[in-house]
Parts: C-alpha cells; structure tokens; sequence
C-alpha cells in the first residue's frame, strides 16, 4: 500500500500536468471561437481537481521511486489519463459512449490513430487540434516530459524512462544525468516537429493543418482532421514531405539526438538499425510497386510508387496515413505492410511493433544456431554494431517475442469469438497492438473501429496499451513477486 | 657524426644539447665501443633483446620485477639485473640511468613503458628511449609519444612484426620468409628448391634467361645449413635455401620461376588466441577464411567479440577429434602460435599428419628451431630473432634503416643509408667492385629515390642511396657497418 500512495502521488502531480495541456485547445477554441470552449472548462476543471484531490490525499507520502515503482507509475499513467484524454471529446459529443471516447483517447495517446469517429471534417478544429495535441504527447512520452520538466523524480526518473521508450536496451544514456537526458530527446522531438511544421506549411497545408499533421507524423500517430486523410489534398509535394518525416520518426531519437549534437550524420552510420530500416524499406516500396504494376492494380509506373511509397511508409512506420484505400489491393501487398510494421521501426522511435533491433537479434540468433550445428565447439556471439549483445538481452528478446505472438493470439480469438471474421480481427490486434491505427477488412483504411462492440472496443484499447509499454511493463504487473516485498 | 643517430633526425626528436654532448663521447668511435644500455622487463622479448645485444659487446642492465626470471638469465648472459618496479626513479637511478645510452622498455605493461621512458628522458637525460606499446590506440596521435608526450623516440610491437611475417607468408605461400625493404619497393625472398622445380639443376645466369625483363637478384644460397655466396654459374641443387632480392612487384613471377605455384591460400587454421592468434585473425579475416583455437573460455568470448568474420572454436588444437571436426584436411595453412613451444610442435605435427598443406609453428627455443626446421613442420618461426630487427636497426652504427635476421639470426639483412663523398666515407662515390667487402657480404639492390637497381659490379654508389646488404657471417658485421659510418673529416 505505501508503494501505492507513493506512486498516487505522483501520478496526481502528472494528471495536473495533463490538466494543464489542455489549455492549449482551449485557447484556439477561444481564438477561433468554434464552439467547443465548454467541453474543456468541463474537461480541465474535473482532471485538475481529481488530480489535486489525490494529491492531497496522499500527500506525505513521497518517497524516493524504486525500480518496480516506475513500471506501477507508466502503466497507471498510461490507463489512467485517456480516461481524463477523453473528457472533451465526451462533453462536446454526447452521443459518444465513454468506451468509444476512452477508445479514442487511448488511440490519441498510444499514437495509434484507429479512431471509432467518423464526420472529422465537421468537428470543431480544436477538437481535432487535441486528438493530434494527445498523439504528440504520447509519441515521446507523457512521463519522459514530466521527468525533464520536474526535477522531484530524482533517480526515479531513470526507471520512468526505461519503462516507457521502446527498446531492448535501454541503458545507454546520452548525458550524465537523467533529467537531461529526458529534455534532450524532447527537444529534439520538438524541433523536428518545428521542422515538419514548416516543411509541410511549405508543401501547401494551412498552419493550422501543418501543425496538427507535424504532431501526428513526428509522433507516428497517424490522426487526421480529415475522413480522407491525405487523399483531402492528393498532392504528392504533402506526400514527399510526409515520407521524409515519418522515416525520421522511425529513427532513434537519441540518434538523432547525437547527431545534432556532435553536429555530424556519423551517428546514424554507427547506428546498426537505422541502415537496415532504410534498406527494407526501400526494398519493399520497390517490390510492391512491381507487385502491383504485375497485379494491374496501376498502369503507370510512377503513379504506382507514389501510392506505394507513402501507404507502405505511413504503414510499416506505425503512422497510419492514407492516401489511398489500400485496403482494396491484392492482399498480399497490405500483409506484407502489417509484417512490416511489426518489426521496422527502431527501437527510441517513436514507431510501434516489436522494434528493428529485436527482428535483428532474433534473426541473429537463428543464424547462430545454424553455425552451431555445423561448429559445435565455436563461441559465436551474437553482435550488434560490432559489439557482441549479451545472452541474457537475447533471451530477454525471446521472451519478449513470444509474449507479443501469444497476445496476439489471444486477443485475435477473442475477437474471433465476438463476431469479428478473421481478417477483420487479427489485422485490428496488429493494428492496435502495433499502434499502427488502419486494419484490413471491416476496420480497413476506408472505414473505422466503430463497428466494434463494447467488448471489442476495450479488448482494442488494452491492446494499445500493451504495445505501446512493450507488453512486460503491464504485464509485470500481474505477477505476484511484484508484489511482494 | 651528425648522420650516426638517424632515427634521431627522422622523427625530428633531437635529444637536448646536454645529453647530445655525453652522446658523442668516447663510446662510439672504435669498434670496441661498447653501448650503456638498460632494459626493463625480462619477458621474452627482453630476454632476447638482450641476449642478442649482449653478443654484440654491450654493457647490459634488465630491470624487472621477478627475481626468478633475473637470475636464470644472469646464468645464461653477461649482464647485470637489479629487482624493482621498472618505472620508479630510484630504480632506474640505480639501475644507471644518469650515464645510460640506450633505454628500452619492454615491460607487459604498454603504461609501465611509457612513464619509464618519460621518466628516463625527465630525470636523466637518456638520450635514446625504445618502448614496447602493443595497444595501437597509443599510436593514433604522435602527440602521445612525443616529446611533450611520453619522449618515446621508437615504439616496438614485437606481436605486430610477427602477424605481419605470417600475413606475408599466407600472401605468398610458396615463401619460406618474405622481407620488405626501402618501404616495401623490394623484397628479399627465401624460397626452398624442391625435387623436379624448374630450375633445379640449372645454372643461376638461366634464370634470368627465363624471366625477361625482371631484374632479380640472388644474393645468397644456404646448401645444408652453410652458405654459398653464388655467381651466375652457380647449379640449383634441391633443398636449396635459395635469397632473392627483386622489385616487389616482379615478386610473384620470380617465385613461379622457383617453383611451380602452389595454389593459392583459401582456409587458414590458427591455434592459439594470444596477442598474435588475434591479430593474425584480424589482419587475415576478410581475405580468406580464418578459424582460430583457443582453449581458455573466457578469452574464447573475448576473442569472438574481437574478431568480424574469423570463426572461435574452442578446445585444444591438439584435440583430433576437433581438428576432424574443422575439416583440417582442407587446411591450406595451420599456424601455430600459443605461447608453448611444445605445443605449437606437436599440434603443427598433428595437423601435418592429418592433411593441412602447410604448417607454420611459432618456437622460441633456437635448439628445437634447429631440430625442426626442414622437418615435418614447414616453417618455424623463431620470435626472438624476427622481432628485434626494428630495435636492433637503431642500435647499430652508421645510419641502418632496418636490419631483418634470417636463419635464426645466423645471417642478417640490412638496409643503410649512404652518407658522405669519396673522401669522407668508404662506400659513396664507388663502383661496388671498388668496395672492400667482407667474405660472404654482398650488396643486393640500390634504391634511389623512386627508382629500384639491382647491383652489379659496376654499379656506383651515389650518397643518399638506401643499400641492401646481404651478410651471411653475422661475425663480419661490425665490420659492414663501419663501412656505412662517415669518418671524422665529413665533420
């Protein structure tokens, strides 16, 4: 129970946080005066006073975070502020359900981008501006934000960290201290999605459209203002602009971190992901171009990359845009987009999946086990960059691997069992669990998840929740050594 | 005697005017000058160090920590041992660094070397400093070791020189030792007659006859263990251990004239993961295909994180049943170099026996050399005398560039710079005929510049020439390098 408080603690400090986020939609609803000022009045006044209220009760009760506290404190985070996340969205519209706006919320935060609302072009702007406000929070992460800003985490701070960004080695640090480190990567995501911001301002959007698609490309999200996505302006400078991002956001941020610091792209050559992140993409956009030009599916060489270059990068990235319903090609090619987004974007991304570098490892690995057949008495490592990668790390991969298969086999049949074909539920599981946002089938690029039933909706957002911490942050959890003391 | 210390005026490390003035005292002109030299570290380079130092009439000091090794060298040379820390300034102090000409450090310990030479150059002026730095990190910035640095006017790598030896060997595999001069625009090749090669039975002047247009030399003979100093009527017998000197790049035709060519190496077995087995693996990996025996676990993992592409098995390279395992019949090179001379023979012999095309074993020991060599085994490396060459080019009189032993140090090859004019110097300015050679000296090539000459007897001899000069009776070496000096009067 002291364990509990402590960490209520906390998390009452970083809903007051959230709470404060809010004001930013706020104010462009004041601005813009579209209606929607109510929803946040409502919105702020009920997280800031829960969180004030938790505050008070467990006030005294701070103490320096252990190394299990943190996973207790990203998890309940995590579950804990969609649910505040989707007070606007609830108060504007009254007709949602608090499953489909938590649902939403949850999306928003985890940069998923599956959505369960339909008519977004005639939403209040600002209602639109916190959907994709929730993803950019979310990319780099809520908790990593509240580290660099507060310094009372103290070496807690480093177990938040570790909980919360993607990876399976998570103890490289870029300065001496962690609060630094945290500010360096969210400066980093910050001025890149100043970048993308001008560069997409550039390319033709509105400011307002720039902003709000900078947050949810840089945060692979994949949120739109618009039913359309991208097809709402079919202009392939938007699309460049678009891919280039969405590549940088599946890229390492410490890397992209070490670079601007050391002011030289050495850093991404010594990263050993990023050179096989571009390599396979690059790959697969030929070859489901030529895929699609064999099918007929397109008859100009041209047209068809453009089409396949944005879709399978918005895919395999986690970001989730469309620009065209690639739900209708031969399915071969949006399977082979859902293998890729399980495994290519890197790990410190802000992309879903199970991260490049495990894919790499495991594959290692298997080649390991060849060679040992044929050398039995060899010491063969497992290396990564030219440095050998520990076996504990690779077992802690395989483990990681195989509680990713049986998740989403699990959640797979239980939305089999509630009705869903099979298509339409494995490639939602992967979508969600993924944080990718666009299935296959009945929740495909051209529809959206909310034909889901409660049931299903819930099974969708615990998804989400689970790939977005990498699974054994939650589930961690439920075990009961965790427990103990 | 400007030109005497060359090494000095190369690296631009001139010792302070002080030490200069002791420097050029008495010690260096007669050829019974003897040198005041400390070594620290009685390991095995410094054993041999020494011991070939020593039989050059040297006054001898090593320094190290371990009584034991102190006193089975003292039973063995002529020199003086003093126990302690090779680094402290009391210990060098006592050890006679104040009047010491010559400072080589060759701890195991690459920091030990350092601040010994810094130490040596601060406190007490020794005029010349040679450290062993095996960790190449030291030798990125010349900062490290120059004069602001650590003062170390040479470093040494004996491991180094002896991975290059065998990488030499792997390039060239119908080589018995492969040397390069005047950096690397000639080398000097020792080759192995065999029954039924082309040219055996054949005079020498034939085989120029055979390879129009490459100017090879061959500058000595060795027919059972003796030498023969050869003219162009000279008959190839078989067994013959045959020198040449040629261009580098005509090395490869010379070879095929000497022998048929055996294929090139594909699969290189080395047993033994120390210092050399690594550097080996590393310098051999991506050109051929590298396995390496270590039986030590640890360095088993250490050495798989080390290497890229070379394969770490681990277990004993005498161990049949692994050797099977790895397919040693496909071998087309086993090298044998952990630290145990017993065990480098016997897994070479093994290996031998069970199919690889040629072994190569690393032995310290000069009598087993001698037992072995023409053996079984198809080369033995002895360590002692193929690393010290660096080291002993800088001790020498006249200005010598490098010195390489062959035939276990019986016989030596060396480069020298010709200084000086007809006046002032006995070889500048004169055919080579004109020049007073010991027996069993000869001089192979001239390099001028660029351009590479191989001598005859009415070559002339220009100052600034570099100079390859055979020496089959390592007796007749003093002698051979007061020919190089410049007398009194080029002052």
């Amino acid at each position: 129970m002291e364990r509990l408080n402590a960490v209520l603690n906390l998390l009452s400090v970083v809903v007051i946080i959230f709470a404060a986020t809010m004001l930013v939609p706020l104010g462009l609803s004041l601005h813009l005066a579209d209606g929607a000022e109510q929803a946040y009045d409502t919105a702020i006044l009920a997280t800031a006073l829960a969180g004030g209220l938790a505050w008070v009760a467990t006030r005294g009760r701070q103490r320096e975070l252990q190394a299990r506290d943190g996973f207790l404190l990203v998890t309940l985070a995590w579950a804990v502020l969609p649910a505040f996340g989707a007070l606007p969205l609830m108060s504007y519209l009254p007709k949602l359900t608090f499953t489909e706006a938590y649902f939403e919320a949850m999306s928003g935060l985890t940069t998923t981008g599956a959505t369960v609302l339909s008519g977004l072009d005639r939403l209040p702007p600002s209602i639109n501006f916190w959907r994709c406000e929730l993803q950019w929070l979310g990319g780099m992460g809520i908790l990593v934000l509240v580290v660099a800003i507060l310094p009372l985490l103290g070496v807690g701070g480093r177990q938040i960290l570790k909980a919360e960004t993607p990876g399976p080695m998570k103890d490289t640090k870029l300065t001496p201290r962690i609060t630094e480190t945290a500010k360096g990567l969210w400066g980093v995501y910050a001025l890149l999605t100043l970048a993308c911001v001008l560069a997409m301002r550039w390319a033709g959007m509105t400011w307002l459209d720039a902003v709000m698609h900078a947050f949810t490309t840089m945060s692979t999200g994949g949120f739109s203002p618009y039913d359309a996505s991208f097809a709402h302006w079919n202009s392939p400078a938007i699309e460049g602009v678009t891919i280039v991002f969405m590549l940088i956001a599946g890229i390492n941020f410490a890397t992209h971190f070490q670079v601007l610091r050391k002011r030289s792209l050495r850093s991404y050559r010594d990263d050993p992901e990023v050179r096989v992140f571009l390599a396979v993409i690059a790959v697969s956009v030929v070859g489901i171009t030529l895929f699609l030009l064999a099918k007929g599916v397109y008859r100009d060489f041209w047209v068809a990359l453009r089409y396949t270059a944005f879709n399978l990068v918005s895919v395999a990235t986690s970001t989730g845009y469309a620009n065209t319903n690639f739900g209708v090609w031969p399915l071969f090619a949006p399977l082979w987009m859902l293998f890729l987004v399980s495994f290519v974007s890197c790990s410190g991304s802000t992309g879903g999946g199970i991260k490049l570098v495990r894919a790499m490892l495991m594959f290692k690995q298997a080649f390991r086990e060849l060679a040992r057949i044929v050398h039995p008495r060899a010491y063969i490592p497992v290396k990564l960059g030219g440095h050998p990668v520990e076996n504990n790390i690779i077992f802690a991969v395989l483990a990681f691997m195989l509680v990713y298969g049986g998740t989403i086999s699990v959640i797979t049949m239980l939305l089999a069992a509630t009705g869903l074909d099979f298509v339409t539920a494995f490639s939602a599981v992967v979508a969600c669990i993924n944080n990718l946002g666009p299935g296959l089938g009945q929740v495909g690029p051209a529809t959206n998840f909310a034909l889901l039933n409660n049931f299903q909706t819930w099974l969708c957002s615990g998804a989400m929740l689970l790939g977005r911490l990498e699974l054994l942050t939650v589930l961690v959890l439920f075990t009961p050594a965790f427990w103990r003391k | 005697m400007a030109c005497l210390w060359a090494g000095a005026r190369r690296t631009g490390l001139e010792p302070d005017a002080d030490a200069q003035k002791d420097y050029n005292g008495a010690p260096f002109e007669g050829e019974s000058a003897t040198l005041k030299i400390i070594i620290l570290g009685a390991g095995q380079v410094g054993a041999s160090v020494a011991e070939s130092l020593v039989s050059e009439q040297n006054d001898i000091t090593i320094v190290d920590v371990d009584p034991a090794r102190l006193n089975a060298l003292q039973d063995r040379f002529d020199l003086r041992t003093l126990v302690g820390s090779a680094s402290h300034p009391s210990v060098l102090a006592e050890a006679g660094a104040a009047d010491a000409d010559l400072l080589i450090a060759v701890t195991q310990s690459d920091e030990t070397n350092l601040v010994a030479c810094k130490v040596a150059a601060r406190m007490f002026n020794v005029p010349r400093r040679v450290a062993r730095i095996r960790a190449t990190d030291f030798l990125n910035d010349e900062k490290v070791l120059g004069p602001d640095g650590f003062d170390v006017d040479l470093s040494i790598c004996p491991e180094q020189v002896l991975t290059d030896y065998i990488v030499k060997l792997v390039e060239f595999p119908e080589a018995l030792q492969v040397l390069d001069f005047a950096d690397g625009r000639v080398s000097l090749v020792a080759v192995r007659s065999y029954k039924g090669g082309p040219l055996v039975g054949r005079q020498l002047k034939d085989l120029r006859r055979h390879i129009p247009g490459v100017d090879v030399r061959v500058v000595a003979i060795f027919r059972r263990d003796r030498a023969i100093v050869p003219d162009g009527d000279t008959v190839i017998e078989v067994g013959d251990e045959i020198f040449c000197l040629a261009p580098e790049k005509h090395i490869r035709r010379v070879m095929r004239e000497l022998r048929r060519m055996d294929r090139p190496v594909k699969r290189v077995m080395v047993a033994g993961g120390g210092n050399i087995g690594l550097r080996l693996a590393r310098a051999l990996e991506n050109d051929y295909s590298v396995r390496v025996v270590e039986h030590n676990k640890r360095r088993c993992e250490m050495l798989a994180a080390k290497v890229n592409r070379a394969l770490v098995l681990n277990g004993d390279a005498t161990d049949e049943e692994l050797l099977e395992q790895e397919n040693i019949a496909e071998m087309d090179l086993f090298v044998a170099v952990t630290n145990d001379d017993e065990h480098n023979i016997m897994s070479a012999l093994l290996a031998k026996r069970m199919g690889a095309r040629r072994v190569v074993a690393l032995i310290n020991r000069r009598s087993y050399v001698d037992l072995l060599q023409s053996g079984e085994i198809d080369i033995a490396i002895s360590p002692a005398q193929s690393t010290i060459g660096k080291l002993l080019a800088h001790v020498r009189r006249g200005d010598i560039v490098s010195v390489h032993s062959l035939r276990r140090g019986a016989a030596e090859a060396l480069e020298a710079v010709v200084h000086g004019d007809r006046e002032s110097c006995r070889v500048t300015g004169r055919r080579i005929d004109e020049i007073d050679l010991p027996a069993g000296t000869t001089i192979g090539a001239l390099v001028r510049g660029e351009e590479v000459i191989m001598a005859h007897h009415d070559s002339v001899i220009q100052a600034e020439d570099h100079v390859i000069v055979f020496v089959a009776d390592k007796k007749t070496l003093p002698r051979v390098e007061k020919l190089f000096q410049v007398g009194v009067r080029f002052l």
